[in-house]
């Protein structure tokens, strides 16, 4: 049977200046699937992030999506198939409020529309659709506040209900969990979970224990490459990465 | 940190509407000649006013902080000078090929400049505009230091005699409202509510699948066209057109407008541009005194009220204004 892979890259590699973050880095994602992406710090996990959201163009190899070679395409034009990321620091629009940032996804669907002469009560219609997407992720009563005046993981939610209101079929969530208490990455885990149902999942997380029971496939880079590659059971068990990762500053 | 008990902090102000007091703003406009203040500080204030609240819509609203908008000023005043002297156009039909200049030299400068973000931003529209104002410089149909003088004024739109000081107020005023509207509805307006994302985090907004630089570049020329309809109007005003208005001196002083009236309000673009006008007027005999007593004024607004002054109000006020 031919696995369906929604995302695949061949020998992605990129240089800087001397130094080379990712080294012919060959990733399929199974469509549907929660994929994770480990490795210590400085192994290119963000760097390979912004490579596939074409925020970095790659110095050689090729990136497919849904079969489509989007290798030279520009960022907001990968969004618009779909394919929709997040930062390492929450991305959230910090001065407009909780309904506000969620609007600004659902207004995608205007299209490209300049209309300066235009009253944004036309956006109302857009209201219904913005609660039911705070209330999903639990942020009802954030829904007039502005976004910096939020805690953390409510950030972090927000920004998660934003990329939802664009109904991706492909999430890419770099350190979903980055600076979070326990209380947060439990709901954050909860959520993650709930909203990967028809969709596919591909995040950069330190946290191990939230990839060992969220994700389906790991994927561990070290140095730009790929160490290894399949589920917990068998990452965790072999060597080399457990080398890696005691080597490293993680325990 | 994160796992403290969490109550929404204060909420958003409620949103009030700002209709009173534009209204308000306008009647106190409006009457001001009638007061005995003098038409022609009221007029030329008006056109600064217009043109900081064309320059606030770009640093205010997309965070771009444009260092040459003189150039759009000074663009639009030599085209509708040249067209109500040279070509004998009708003075809203200067003023409109004035605003439509500045607008088509705004896409071209926009194009170059939204390339580059943060200072060199600042800088590429700098240069450009210097590059402008030494073609206007040794251009013929300028006229270098002497300008375009005796600009006619006629009769706009065919019926109202603006050659009488308190019609020509009144049509000055009637233009300053119409583009002081036509900005906030951009501001309210579902393409501001993109241009705000973008101010806030322009990477989170591409990651959205918005095409940033053609947003950008759409504010970018919209806020040159207004910077022109202000340059435009003040031409017809002071029936001169001359190098004062491009000069990188003009793109400082719309900043210092806005600075001190408040950046990314409503109407503190407005205020700011009284006070600057009221103090070049009314502290005249200090002569180059002035421009001291300016950069006091700018260093400490930049310390004490970071906000301008419309901005410290919106604050103490909890709304917008």
């Amino acid at each position: 049977m031919v696995e369906d892979f929604i995302l695949e890259t061949k020998g992605l590699t990129k240089e800087f200046a001397g130094f080379t973050a990712v080294r012919d880095v060959d990733l399929r994602v199974r469509r549907g699937s929660i994929h994770a992406l480990i490795g210590p710090n400085g192994a290119g996990k963000t760097t390979c992030f912004n490579l596939l959201t074409k925020f970095l163009p790659p110095t050689r190899g090729a990136i497919a999506y849904n079969g489509r070679d989007i290798t030279s395409m520009a960022p907001a034009d990968v969004a618009r198939l779909g394919l929709i990321r997040s930062f390492q620091i929450s991305a959230v629009f910090p001065h407009l409020t909780g309904m506000e940032n969620v609007r600004v996804a659902l207004q995608r669907h205007r299209g490209d529309n300049f209309d300066f002469w235009r009253s944004k009560k036309v956006l109302d219609d857009l209201n219904g659709r913005a609660m039911a997407l705070l209330e999903d992720v639990g942020l009802t009563e954030f829904a007039d506040v502005t976004a910096v005046e939020m805690p953390y993981g409510r950030k972090r939610a927000l920004e998660i209900a934003t990329t939802l209101a664009l109904d991706p079929e492909m999430m890419l969530l770099d350190e979903p969990m980055a600076g979070m208490g326990h209380e947060d990455i439990e709901k954050v885990v909860e959520l993650i979970r709930r909203v990967s149902a028809n969709r596919t999942v591909l995040m950069v997380e330190h946290n191990l224990n939230v990839v060992a029971n969220l994700s389906d496939t790991i994927t561990v880079l070290t140095r730009g490459q790929i160490l290894a590659e399949g589920d917990y059971a068998t990452v965790s068990a072999n060597p080399e990465v457990q080398q890696a990762y005691l080597g490293a500053s993680h325990g | 940190m994160t796992t403290t008990p969490i109550k929404p902090v204060s909420p958003a102000a409620p949103e009030r509407s700002e209709t009173p007091i534009i209204m308000g703003m306008i009647a106190v406009l409006a009457v001001l000649p009638l007061l005995g203040v003098y038409p022609y500080f009221v007029m030329q204030a008006l056109c600064f006013a217009l043109f900081a609240c064309a320059f606030n819509l770009l640093i205010g609203y997309v965070g771009l902080l444009s260092f040459g908008h003189a150039m759009f000023l000074g663009t639009a005043g030599y085209a509708s000078a040249h067209a109500a002297k040279v070509w004998g156009l009708a003075p809203e039909l200067s003023i409109l090929f004035g605003t439509l200049a500045s607008g088509a030299l705004g896409v071209l400068v926009g194009l170059i400049a939204i390339r580059r973000q943060g200072i060199y931003f600042s800088m590429t529209t700098l240069a450009l505009a210097q590059m402008i104002y030494f073609f206007y410089l040794q251009a013929k149909f300028t006229h270098g230091e002497d300008g375009i003088q005796g600009v006619p004024r006629g009769l706009f739109l065919g019926v109202l005699d603006i050659s009488k000081p308190l019609v020509l107020f009144y049509v000055v005023l009637a233009i300053f409202v119409a583009g002081f509207l036509l900005i906030y509805r951009t501001i309210n307006s579902p393409f501001g509510e993109i241009l705000k994302a973008i101010r806030e985090n322009e990477p989170r907004a591409i990651s959205l699948g918005y095409r940033t630089a053609r947003y950008k570049l759409a504010a970018f020329a919209l806020s040159a066209a207004l910077a022109g309809l202000a340059g435009a109007t003040k031409v017809i005003v002071s029936q001169n057109a001359s190098l004062t208005d491009v000069r990188w001196e003009m793109s400082g002083e719309v900043v210092l407008m806005t600075l001190v009236g408040g950046l990314g309000t409503i109407f503190g673009p407005v205020v700011g541009a009284f006070i600057i006008i009221a103090m070049q007027q009314y502290l005249a005999e200090f002569g180059q005194w002035v421009l001291v007593i300016q950069g006091v004024i700018f260093v400490a607004c930049v310390l004490a009220f970071r906000r301008g002054i419309v901005g410290e109000a919106a604050k103490v006020l909890r709304r917008n204004l």
